[in-house]
């Protein structure tokens, strides 16, 4: 199945972005073949609804299961209702990651944070 | 890297000022100005070298070509900003910049494909790179935009200055999207408040934001010495809500001559100062 | 006469000028614009409360005449929509309220439905009526609200209107000025005060407003803010001391106007002169 984690480099050895919506890239990784293919993220350039931009395409790839050290409500109402899973990342290191979904020791994200909603008028 | 951001809710409670000392105190090498609206940091932490400049780009504008426009008035009945009027000279019709959102409706409807959405400059970002790295932005006048702004001069911070302990940023007034972006990561947060009754009706409401975010706050009353009443209100919602008070700092005519010459009130010899300076050891301690 | 109170900086003395202004005239009605962080009733205190909900437009879907063509998705450039298990999901609180949706789509799936972003609240203070607008937290944009704030129709006899814009040089601060006859720029002797004074001082003249400028705080010693206005021939319409007692009333949410002759006549002698700026340049614009 696909899994994705947002992350700062299109590179294996690179660090998980704190922030979903705004993550330079997404890592969509295969468990079965361990193909890996890296996606630029074009939400993190949005003005605003990135957390909503970011989701639609984790979507439209075909991913099952997210895994992502905090998510926004918006993006959240989005993979929720497309049963996609989300996880909690235990550490920075995409390597360490997949061995623990695959180990199954990831736990389910609980937190969802309240939206920066980055938009015009102040 | 650990992130303290001083936030204020009210404009004007001495947010900047007491930023400034922490920086000077701590020394940091790593700095950030998100009040992208109205950036003040710079005028004291002045910078030696040049800054790298980079544009920021807002929402598009619509702009309408007159020698294909056959004045159909589409674009200005759909036009829910009221961003389309006809020209003085009547030679067509012209979109107000400034009221213009980019949603690109009249560029949907126009049937004469008269109108473009072009891309448009919002306000700049600057970073210094001199002892210390220190970021900051400045938004054009009438944009809105000013969330993504402050997570942009978070993020160029963050990826100059990887390797500093200590990250001090100073925060934008208000409880809207640039302050809930400027939380974003933080360690810490500091309230700046000024014991009147909008100083603390406005702190309440930037402390229940904040605390959506789990990040741990500490107090500063500013000015203290104004106001006794009020400070007390101040100590006793704190203790109620279990916010820890850092210190207090009194009215310092001197900490306006010293800003006003381009220094901290930790450069000088002063009242403010000296409270400040307690401030910051307490809050170091807690956060690191 | 609409007179708009503005500073670049947040706790310049905006809303003590605008305040204690609205107090000093006959009749007079405050509009407080600053949604964000409306302050002025906390010192007015009004009542006879009349309050109204305030609500911008957002899409729904009527989900059975939905195709999936996704126009709607692709059209929004404030990515409010997204396309799930063939249903489109509208996110309120990022939408603009644009109508694009509506308009594009080609099966008139889409329809609108409001959405309540915040709240008028209009009131009486003796010989003020004081108008507050307050933003919902968690909404975005106060434009919508400070539109309808300024739209009202006013009392008969009213025809002095103080306009407390919000800090900054925003679209909601443009938004706020649209409509005024004359500005006053509120600005503290610091170069905090001076570098937002020059910004607020560039919008009014991009918006051709007439304007003057008070000078808030002041002490001995240099003040920026003056040395501004005076290397850019703006004129000072009046100095405010630093007067800790005038901060207590303040800080105490209470109308100095109304608590102390001393600062009622120094109000009522702003108006005057302000009056009369109006009435020169009505006088002499074409």
């Amino acid at each position: 199945m696909k899994i994705a984690m947002p992350v700062n480099e299109k590179s294996m050895e690179t660090t998980i972005c704190h922030s979903f919506g705004r993550t330079p890239y997404f890592l969509v990784f295969d468990t079965k073949s361990m193909e890996s293919v890296f996606a630029h993220n074009s939400a993190a350039t949005s003005q605003g609804g990135a957390g909503v931009k970011a989701a639609q395409a984790i979507v439209d790839l075909g991913v099952e299961a997210l895994i992502t050290p905090r998510c926004g409500e918006n993006a959240a109402e989005v993979i929720k209702t497309a049963n996609i899973k989300m996880y909690k990342t235990i550490n920075e290191s995409i390597k360490d990651n997949i061995q623990a979904f695959n180990d199954s020791k990831l736990s389910t994200l609980d937190e969802i944070h309240a939206g920066f909603h980055n938009q015009a008028g102040k | 890297m650990k992130q303290l951001l001083v936030l204020s809710g009210k404009g004007g409670t001495g947010k900047t000022t007491i930023a400034t000392a922490f920086i000077k105190l701590a020394q940091a090498k790593a700095y950030a100005d998100c009040d992208v609206d109205a950036p003040n940091l710079h005028l004291i932490m002045q910078q030696s070298t040049d800054a790298i400049q980079s544009d920021y780009y807002g929402l598009p504008k619509a702009e309408i070509n007159l020698i294909r426009c056959i004045q159909c008035n589409l674009c200005r009945q759909a036009c829910r900003f009221d961003a389309i009027s006809i020209r003085d000279d009547d030679f067509g019709y012209v979109v107000n910049y400034y009221a213009c959102e980019g949603c690109g409706v009249c560029e949907a409807i126009c049937p004469m494909k008269a109108v473009s959405l072009n891309p448009a400059i919002a306000g700049e970002l600057l970073l210094y790179k001199d002892e210390a790295v220190f970021s900051t932005a400045k938004l054009s006048m009438g944009s809105g935009t000013n969330g993504l702004l402050v997570t942009e001069v978070k993020k160029q911070l963050l990826s100059a200055a990887k390797a500093t302990e200590l990250a001090v940023i100073d925060g934008s007034p208000g409880i809207g999207c640039p302050v809930i972006a400027s939380l974003s990561g933080v360690d810490m947060v500091l309230i700046v408040v000024e014991p009147s009754i909008s100083g603390i009706s406005d702190m309440e409401r930037i402390v229940k934001t904040a605390g959506k975010f789990n990040v741990d706050t500490v107090v500063c009353i500013n000015k203290y010495d104004t106001n006794f009443e009020n400070t007390e209100k101040i100590e006793q919602y704190c203790k109620k809500h279990k916010l820890h008070i850092v210190g207090k700092v009194p009215y310092d005519a001197n900490a306006v001559k010293a800003i006003n010459n381009g220094q901290s009130i930790v450069d000088i010899d002063c009242v403010s100062g000296n409270a400040v300076k307690e401030c910051f050891n307490e809050t170091i301690k807690i956060l690191i | 006469m609409r007179i708009a109170v503005l500073s670049g900086k947040g706790g310049t003395g905006k809303t003590l000028v605008s305040v204690n202004l609205a107090t000093v005239a006959e009749k007079a009605t405050y509009i407080d614009c600053d949604v964000e962080e409306p302050n002025g009733h906390l010192f007015f205190k009004p009542n006879n409360i009349e309050s109204q909900d305030i609500s911008v437009k957002v899409p729904y879907v009527k989900q059975e005449d939905c195709n999936g063509c996704r126009t709607c998705v692709s059209f929004c450039k404030y990515n409010a929509l997204a396309y799930i298990g063939e249903k489109v999901i509208v996110f309120d609180d990022v939408c603009h309220s644009c109508g694009g949706c509506v308009l594009l789509c080609p099966q008139h799936a889409m329809s609108e439905k409001a959405k309540y972003v915040g709240n008028i609240k209009k009131g009486t203070s003796e010989n003020v009526t004081v108008i507050t607008g307050i933003l919902n937290i968690g909404v975005a944009s106060g434009v919508p609200i400070i539109s309808e704030l300024l739209k009202r129709p006013l009392d008969k006899g009213t025809d002095f209107i103080v306009i407390d814009c919000p800090p900054g040089s925003s679209c909601a601060v443009m938004e706020s000025i649209k409509d005024a006859d004359y500005c006053i720029l509120v600005a503290e002797p610091t170069i905090f005060g001076a570098h937002n004074l020059k910004m607020v001082h560039d919008l009014v003249r991009l918006f051709g407003k007439p304007y003057g400028v008070v000078l808030n705080k002041c002490q001995d010693g240099d003040n920026p803010s003056e040395r501004f206005c005076i290397e850019n021939n703006i004129n000072i319409l009046m100095k405010i001391a630093f007067d800790s007692e005038l901060g207590k009333f303040n800080s105490n949410a209470e109308i100095a106007a109304r608590v102390d002759s001393k600062y009622r006549d120094m109000f009522t002698g702003l108006l005057q002169l302000v009056a009369k700026e109006v009435s020169h340049e009505t006088a002499t614009s074409p």
